[in-house]
């Protein structure tokens, strides 16, 4: 049988990824994580002592936490197979990538197993995560040295 | 003049004497195919310390079940053919060195249930076996950590995609005798593959072979359609069987109800589990459960069983490889 003709007869009988619905799912599973991560942020900065800036690293830790327990009870996995993107994108999506990792490994002991495991998906997106943060940096550096943009 | 290469015929008549199938708990709530297994289990690692220890324990239950059933310890059976998709098959080796039989790992992917099968039957038909115990396995948990994301991980799956069941099939294949199903003929798979790189995708790549070996078995041992009572397939799932369907209509067979695929029905009409089931288990399973039943019943006087398998591994297919996939056929007939 010839390769192209089955890879078309395949293309015809599978279904198609149903975009429009997806990209909906996407953006109000998405918004609603950004929009519980708002009421978390607006809770630090009314009941303690955080600014709008401050507030975002116990937000952040605080959805991760909220991230874990959905993951460790199997729930994550769950919202994702709807939310698609909009639950990957989101701290809670990291948060997740390298909860589950850590579960799934932690038959293998703590350090080979957990400690070795556990930024297996999640270690691509820190990599580029910083690369493109420092890429970013450089370009305003020099805009704002060339006068172009300030700080 | 027809081409023989491939094919396999036991013309004294070797027979499955007895099946072993044990489940998960998910397939107990999910699968109509569970109600015809002999054990299940109410936790998935089957009350062990890793889904791995579960997996050998699901495959070595079914081996004693099916023993069992024949009144036979693993002392008297000569030799024990199975596999599952763990790396260097340690479920199956864990299993094998439980029971204490001279063991073969044998390794087609999720075709394995019926590659073991054909083993067997060769060993008896040789006349140096007297009881051979053939099946494969496998388990969700185990499976899906090696060949793709972490269990809890949330990533998002398409309609093609397949869930690898818990479940362990096993066979005990002896001389003939009356009354047991026959193990008539075979055929071995060619390995083909039509450049598809898509690893949530294993049906559409697996349904060239399970046509291919169709084809190759009808024509090589002269049989047609009409004959059999049902051609089921392993588990090319909903869109594979489709593609199987599609390819065989092309090539002008009659594509009607006899035709049957126990991915697309493990799970019956749950839509959760997308395209269907896959694994060793699931043809294994299916095969040594229900259709057992139903050929010694004799509901079924002919069957073709052809299982599927995908033989590629997660660093084939994240180099970029295409999937390479086989289909093995076994006839069995009741009289």
């Amino acid at each position: 049988m010839d390769e192209k003709k089955y890879q078309q007869l395949e293309q015809q009988i599978t279904p198609k990824p149903k975009y429009l619905k997806n990209c909906i799912n996407a953006f109000v599973v998405g918004g609603l994580i950004c929009f519980i991560g708002q009421f978390v942020a607006l809770f630090y900065i009314s009941f303690f002592d955080f600014t709008e800036r401050t507030a975002s690293n116990p937000t952040v830790a605080t959805m991760i936490f909220i991230s874990m327990l959905l993951t460790g009870f199997g729930y994550y996995k769950k919202i994702a197979q709807v939310g698609g993107a909009g639950s990957a994108v989101p701290i809670t999506g990291f948060g997740n990538a390298m909860i589950s990792a850590a579960i799934e490994h932690r038959s293998e002991g703590y350090v080979l197993g957990v400690g070795g495991n556990m930024f297996k998906l999640a270690g691509s997106v820190i990599l580029y995560g910083v690369f493109s943060a420092f890429v970013v940096a450089l370009i305003k550096t020099v805009l704002v040295g060339l006068g172009v943009v300030s700080w | 003049m027809v081409n023989k290469r491939g094919l396999l015929t036991f013309a004294s008549n070797p027979v499955i004497a007895s099946t072993g199938v044990t489940v998960g708990p998910l397939e107990v709530k999910k699968s109509p195919f569970s109600k015809y297994a002999d054990k299940n289990y109410d936790d998935e690692r089957c009350g062990l310390k890793t889904n791995e220890q579960g997996h050998a324990k699901m495959m070595e239950d079914a081996c004693m079940i099916a023993l069992s059933k024949l009144d036979k310890t693993p002392t008297d059976a000569e030799f024990v053919l199975m596999g599952d998709l763990v790396n260097e098959m340690t479920p199956s080796n864990f299993a094998a060195s439980t029971i204490g039989v001279p063991y073969l790992g044998m390794f087609s992917a999720c075709a394995t249930s019926v590659s073991s099968l054909l083993m067997a039957a060769l060993l008896t038909e040789s006349g140096m076996a007297e009881l051979v115990v053939a099946g494969s396995s496998s388990q969700h948990n185990a499976i899906e950590r090696q060949f793709r994301y972490p269990l809890q991980y949330g990533s998002q799956k398409g309609a093609t995609a397949q869930w690898t069941v818990s479940a362990a099939g096993v066979a005990t294949i002896i001389p003939h005798i009356e009354g047991a199903p026959i193990i008539a003929c075979g055929t071995i798979g060619i390995v083909t593959d039509l450049g598809l790189t898509d690893p949530l995708n294993m049906g559409a790549a697996m349904a060239p072979a399970a046509a291919d070996t169709f084809k190759r078995h009808l024509e090589g041992h002269g049989s047609t359609v009409d004959d059999y009572d049902l051609i089921m397939t392993g588990d090319l799932g909903k869109i594979g069987f489709e593609l199987f369907k599609t390819l065989l209509d092309r090539w002008d067979y009659d594509v009607s109800s006899v035709f049957r695929d126990a991915g697309a029905e493990y799970y019956g009409k749950h839509p959760e589990f997308l395209a269907g089931a896959s694994g060793s288990g699931c043809s294994a399973s299916a095969y040594f459960s229900e259709v057992y039943d139903k050929l010694l019943s004799g509901t079924y006087k002919r069957v073709l069983l052809i299982a599927t398998g995908s033989l590629m591994s997660p660093l084939s297919y994240q180099q970029g490889d295409t999937i390479p996939c086989i289909a093995h056929a076994v006839e069995i007939q009741m009289k």
